[in-house]
């Protein structure tokens, strides 16, 4: 699995933070994703997809 | 400052068709059904029907004006979601009437924008919310809760009104605590928040206290300005000096607008989460043994309620085609969110609340689309907290009226309940 972000298009709701908080980030000065792993180990997967389906901004992008 | 009373004209529009995104006469609970209640109607199962057979239809607002109502979360997802539906009430077409937070346009904070604007703005408070700020605040937040349990605790005669006593109050404390509202003025926050969200006072003791409110905003803005705080106001102030970017109207506009946008609806998610787990004991009992299990709870619980009945809503930009059927540039759209959260397709057994439901988070009860929810972490914990120590604290807590006695906001665009009485 591989990660993508377009992190312009990130609105900083978090919650991808709130599901897969070993991945994904909110940098300091303005909450925008940070992306902690581009390449997680198998037990991520679930929760990266899972972060992909609900960010609300479409930033995710999850290559497999 | 926007209308923040929010009533809807309940008077019956004429065709093309009533607007079935009005709160649900009586109870709001479909799980257990109640014959007297179902009696009188079910949004859902109107809702049901628009999502099967007209999923994108035509409604007509308090005015007379019409927009599309998209009933199917699919659907909904894909208008919130895409930038060509304008989120600038300034735009003709765009359908104010009986909106949430009231049809005003003048001071339109970032929410009734579109980008650039809209990202320039809300980005001014992002950080804010973000998750590791909020969970920082988790201590904050129990401790109120805390407070405001001990004080129920102590009041006589073991009842409460539950929206008085802890609903209203959370969030409102929250929030003076984030804005930097200093302690001694707290009482005069709540009393001014409360007289505003209640309904036994006159129309001109609520205009009264908007008026107060609003000054008083303002005269706390001035205050930071002189003397920035470790707050979300002394931190805008700072970046207004430093950028420029921000004038002293703005600042205030962004206090009364996370104000409004976290009181109303927390409390009412707080009021209708403590009522549905008074009445649906085993959900309670599993909570209790499990805490672990609150935050999908809390999701499950914002799903099943859906407590925004008449939005979010957008303008066409452009002609737009949704799921075969199209908008035109212009013309105005309603999601309908509480039908969103009870798509079939998407949420097995809809009508049930599940709070180990595993997919509940994917739920639309804080919008979709670049303006979803800026205090969503905030409104999560908030939940968590209150809920869970509600459970623990009073386990044997119940209505104190028949269910059909509670006064629910059946008036109001955002549901809950106006009062709560309970009994331990």
């Amino acid at each position: 699995m591989k990660i993508t972000l377009d992190a312009d298009k990130c609105c900083a709701a978090g919650q991808c933070v709130l599901v897969a908080p070993e991945v994904f980030d909110q940098r300091d000065e303005d909450g925008v994703v940070v992306l902690l792993d581009a390449e997680p180990a198998a037990d991520q997967h679930a929760a990266v997809r899972e972060a992909a389906a609900i960010c609300p901004a479409a930033v995710i992008e999850v290559h497999e | 400052m926007t209308d923040i009373t929010d009533t809807i004209d309940t008077a019956r529009p004429p065709a093309p068709a009533p607007l079935p995104v009005q709160p649900p006469s009586g109870c709001p609970f479909d799980p257990p059904p109640l014959s007297n209640l179902l009696e009188r109607g079910d949004p859902h199962d109107e809702f049901g029907a628009l999502r099967a057979e007209e999923p994108i239809s035509k409604i007509s607002l308090p005015d007379g004006s019409w927009a599309w109502l998209a009933t199917r979360y699919a659907d909904i997802r894909a208008i919130l979601g895409d930038t060509r539906f304008s989120s600038d009430t300034t735009l003709h077409g765009y359908p104010l009437s009986g909106m949430t937070g009231g049809a005003s346009t003048e001071n339109r904070g970032f929410i009734r924008r579109d980008p650039p604007e809209h990202t320039r703005l809300r980005r001014m408070v992002t950080r804010e919310f973000m998750v590791k700020r909020v969970e920082a605040l988790r201590p904050e937040i129990q401790r109120i809760t805390d407070e405001l349990c001990d004080a129920m605790e102590r009041a006589e005669g073991r009842t409460a009104d539950l929206v008085e006593a802890l609903a209203l109050p959370v969030p409102s404390l929250v929030i003076s605590l984030l804005l930097g509202v200093p302690y001694d003025d707290h009482e005069i926050f709540q009393r001014l928040t409360g007289t505003l969200l209640s309904r036994t006072v006159t129309d001109a003791e609520r205009e009264a206290a908007r008026i107060e409110l609003r000054d008083y905003l303002d005269q706390l803005v001035t205050a930071k300005e002189a003397d920035p705080g470790d707050d979300i106001l002394g931190r805008l102030i700072i970046e207004q000096r430093q950028t420029g970017e921000i004038t002293h109207d703005e600042v205030a506009a962004f206090a009364a607008l996370l104000l409004i946008a976290g009181h109303e609806t927390t409390a009412n998610m707080i009021g209708l989460s403590a009522l549905t787990l008074m009445r649906d004991r085993a959900t309670a009992e599993q909570l209790r043994r499990d805490p672990a299990l609150i935050r999908g709870a809390v999701e499950e619980l914002l799903r099943f309620h859906s407590i925004i009945r008449n939005g979010p809503r957008r303008v066409a930009t452009v002609d737009v085609e949704i799921d075969g059927h199209l908008i035109r540039a212009g013309e105005g759209v309603v999601a309908a969110v509480p039908s969103g959260n009870r798509d079939e397709s998407v949420f097995a057994d809809a009508d049930r609340l599940d709070i180990r439901r595993p997919n509940a988070q994917h739920h639309v009860a804080f919008g979709y689309g670049i303006h979803q929810c800026l205090g969503q972490a905030l409104a999560r914990v908030e939940l968590q907290v209150v809920i869970a120590t509600l459970l623990r604290r009073f386990p044997a807590m119940r209505p104190a009226v028949p269910v059909e006695e509670i006064p629910f906001r059946t008036d109001m665009a955002i549901h809950g309940c106006h009062a709560l009485p309970v009994t331990w």
